[in-house]
């Protein structure tokens, strides 16, 4: 997120900043996913809902039409979709319109595979103004890369997505990277690829949710690749799109553009195919069930579910309070820590002061048994990450093995953009500006600026 | 070049407002920006600016105490530049 800090005038200070009350939630969240099936036609090793099969109980149509009536009651003003793989869904391009002729703006995050040159040009024609971004998933540069998570064939499919919108005159649509072990090493590359579809470049944060939690252990960066991808984020940030994944990156030093807390029940928030919500896409786990838009309606659950109103009320630091670095990285993803068995109030599994890797040695792993799955049980028989050649192998680090290099640490602690406060210290602005994918450039130069 | 608050303006015709508890929410659905107003007054006075041969007046008339004015001058122009506010076109 940014602030601009070149706004020169003291004012007196505000009781709460924005962040304090992004922590005490919005009437509506910011940042809503909505899946819409668990059907999928690939079977991604690390899938974060498990996706594969249609659940019978999956919303209608016409309850798909309700909710987003209830967005638009809520201003909720546009959702992130996806799956499964939300495109096979038979009304998918109806629900598309239907969002859009009810000032809900969408997001939807696809492999590809309906993405034809025909509805490329659609997407890129004037019926949707500019309502609705079109988001491709592709794992690697290469297709040995890709494909050796997603699956044979998926790059092919991604990538022909991706010309078929640049070729329709589609703007800016995203090309969505799931950061791991293999791809980190080809973050130039893959900015390539998304320059050539003039596509913008996302990337994401491997989280062990759904049936990541499987291939977490042989598949998240290494600590000197997180380190590799901090100091590339820090010198390519304003020109690629984070969310809120690398946060608790900002514990190597300076904070990343991009959102700087967990927004989990607070701004962000997940309903699933069946109409559950959930307080994180990468939540889907009883633990973090709020409540079924069936059952009582989406802002009900939203404004006034046990579980929202909990994590919305202050939380203990835990082991992570006397860090140095808490103001930044707050001890980064909850659901990290969820599923890797760790507790919620300590420090993230990828910690980059290396607490999070002493404690999954210390402790042993005691890791939730997953709450559901919709994985294909035929395609689950013929696992993916088998292919990967040796050359495509990370610089060769022992998974389980020591902390190998402890960052430098600054003599100061890092300031975030969020938790400088804007409205207290000594450059208010009474603007923030976020774009909807949670980053925009300003930040970066405000930082150049002379950020204090 | 005149300040901003010297000049009329529009909400864009895309662009909604979410109140919050720290002012609101504004949105453009056209360039997809999202941007928060970080003060209720700055709310009303964002409403209230079609009604207002300039800004200046828009303060005034929102209760906005002048020595506030350059930072809300300064707000105004980066609605502005996110396109959530145009230049009215004097009749
Ligand atoms: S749990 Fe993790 S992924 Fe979910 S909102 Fe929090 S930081 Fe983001
Ligand atoms: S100890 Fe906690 S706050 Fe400090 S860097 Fe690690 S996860 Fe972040």
């Amino acid at each position: 997120m940014s602030v601009d800090h070149t706004a020169a005038p003291a004012l007196p200070a505000a009781p709460l900043s924005l962040v304090e009350h992004f922590e005490r939630g919005l009437g509506a969240p910011v940042c809503l996913t909505w899946e819409l099936t668990y059907a999928c036609n690939l079977s991604c090793a690390h899938c974060l809902s498990s996706s594969g099969r249609r659940d019978p109980r999956e919303l209608s149509t016409r309850q798909c039409e309700d909710l987003i009536d209830e967005f638009q009651r809520m201003q909720v003003f546009y959702v992130n979709i996806g799956g499964g793989e939300p495109t096979v869904r038979r009304d998918f391009w109806h629900l598309l319109r239907y969002a859009v002729s009810h000032q809900v703006g969408v997001k939807f995050s696809t492999n590809g595979v309906r993405l034809t040159p025909e509805r490329a040009r659609e997407l890129a024609g004037d019926s949707y103004d500019g309502y609705v971004d079109v988001q491709v998933s592709l794992d690697g540069a290469t297709e040995e890369v890709n494909d050796y998570v997603r699956g044979p064939g998926s790059y092919r499919t991604a990538t022909t997505a991706l010309a078929n919108l640049r070729d329709a005159g589609f703007s800016d649509a995203k090309l969505s990277v799931v950061c791991t072990r293999h791809n980190i090493e080809q973050l130039d590359e893959l900015k390539a690829l998304a320059d050539r579809f003039n596509a913008t470049l996302r990337l994401t944060r491997l989280r062990p949710s759904g049936r990541g939690a499987d291939v977490w252990d042989d598949l998240h960066p290494l600590p000197d690749q997180q380190r590799g991808l901090y100091d590339w984020l820090m010198r390519h940030g304003d020109e690629v799109l984070t969310g809120d994944s690398f946060f608790h990156l900002s514990a190597y030093g300076e904070s990343l553009p991009g959102l700087n807390l967990c927004g989990a029940g607070r701004v962000v928030c997940l309903i699933d195919p069946v109409g559950d919500v959930y307080a994180c896409p990468f939540a889907i786990h009883d633990e973090f069930l709020a409540g079924n838009v069936v059952e009582r309606g989406f802002e009900a659950v939203w404004r006034r579910s046990p579980l929202f109103e909990r994590l919305r009320a202050p939380q203990s630091a835990g082991a992570c309070a006397t860090c140095s670095f808490f103001d930044s990285c707050r001890g980064g993803c909850m659901a990290a820590k969820f599923f890797t068995g760790l507790p919620l109030d300590g420090p993230d599994p990828e910690c980059v002061q290396g607490h999070g890797r002493q404690s999954l040695i210390e402790g042993g792993r005691d890791r939730p048994a997953p709450s559901q799955d919709h994985s294909r049980p035929a395609k689950r028989a013929e696992p993916i990450l088998l292919t990967l050649s040796r050359r495509s192998s990370p610089r060769s680090t022992p998974a389980a093995g020591p902390q190998q290099e402890l960052p430098t640490q600054p003599s100061a602690p890092p300031v975030s953009a969020c938790n400088q406060n804007p409205l207290a210290d000594h450059h208010p602005a009474y603007v923030d500006r976020l774009d909807s994918a949670w980053s925009t450039s300003e930040r970066k130069k405000a930082a150049e600026n002379g950020h204090p | 070049m005149s300040s901003p608050l010297d000049r009329a303006w529009t909400l864009t015709p895309s662009v909604a407002i979410r109140p919050e508890t720290f002012g609101g929410l504004a949105y453009n659905f056209s360039n997809r920006k999202m941007v928060f107003l970080k003060r209720p007054k700055l709310v009303e006075v964002v409403r209230l600016l079609d009604r207002h041969p300039d800004a200046r007046s828009a303060l005034r008339a929102a209760g906005v105490p002048t020595c506030d004015h350059v930072a809300y001058g300064r707000a105004v122009e980066q609605l502005a530049s996110s396109d959530m506010i145009r230049l009215r076109r004097q009749v």
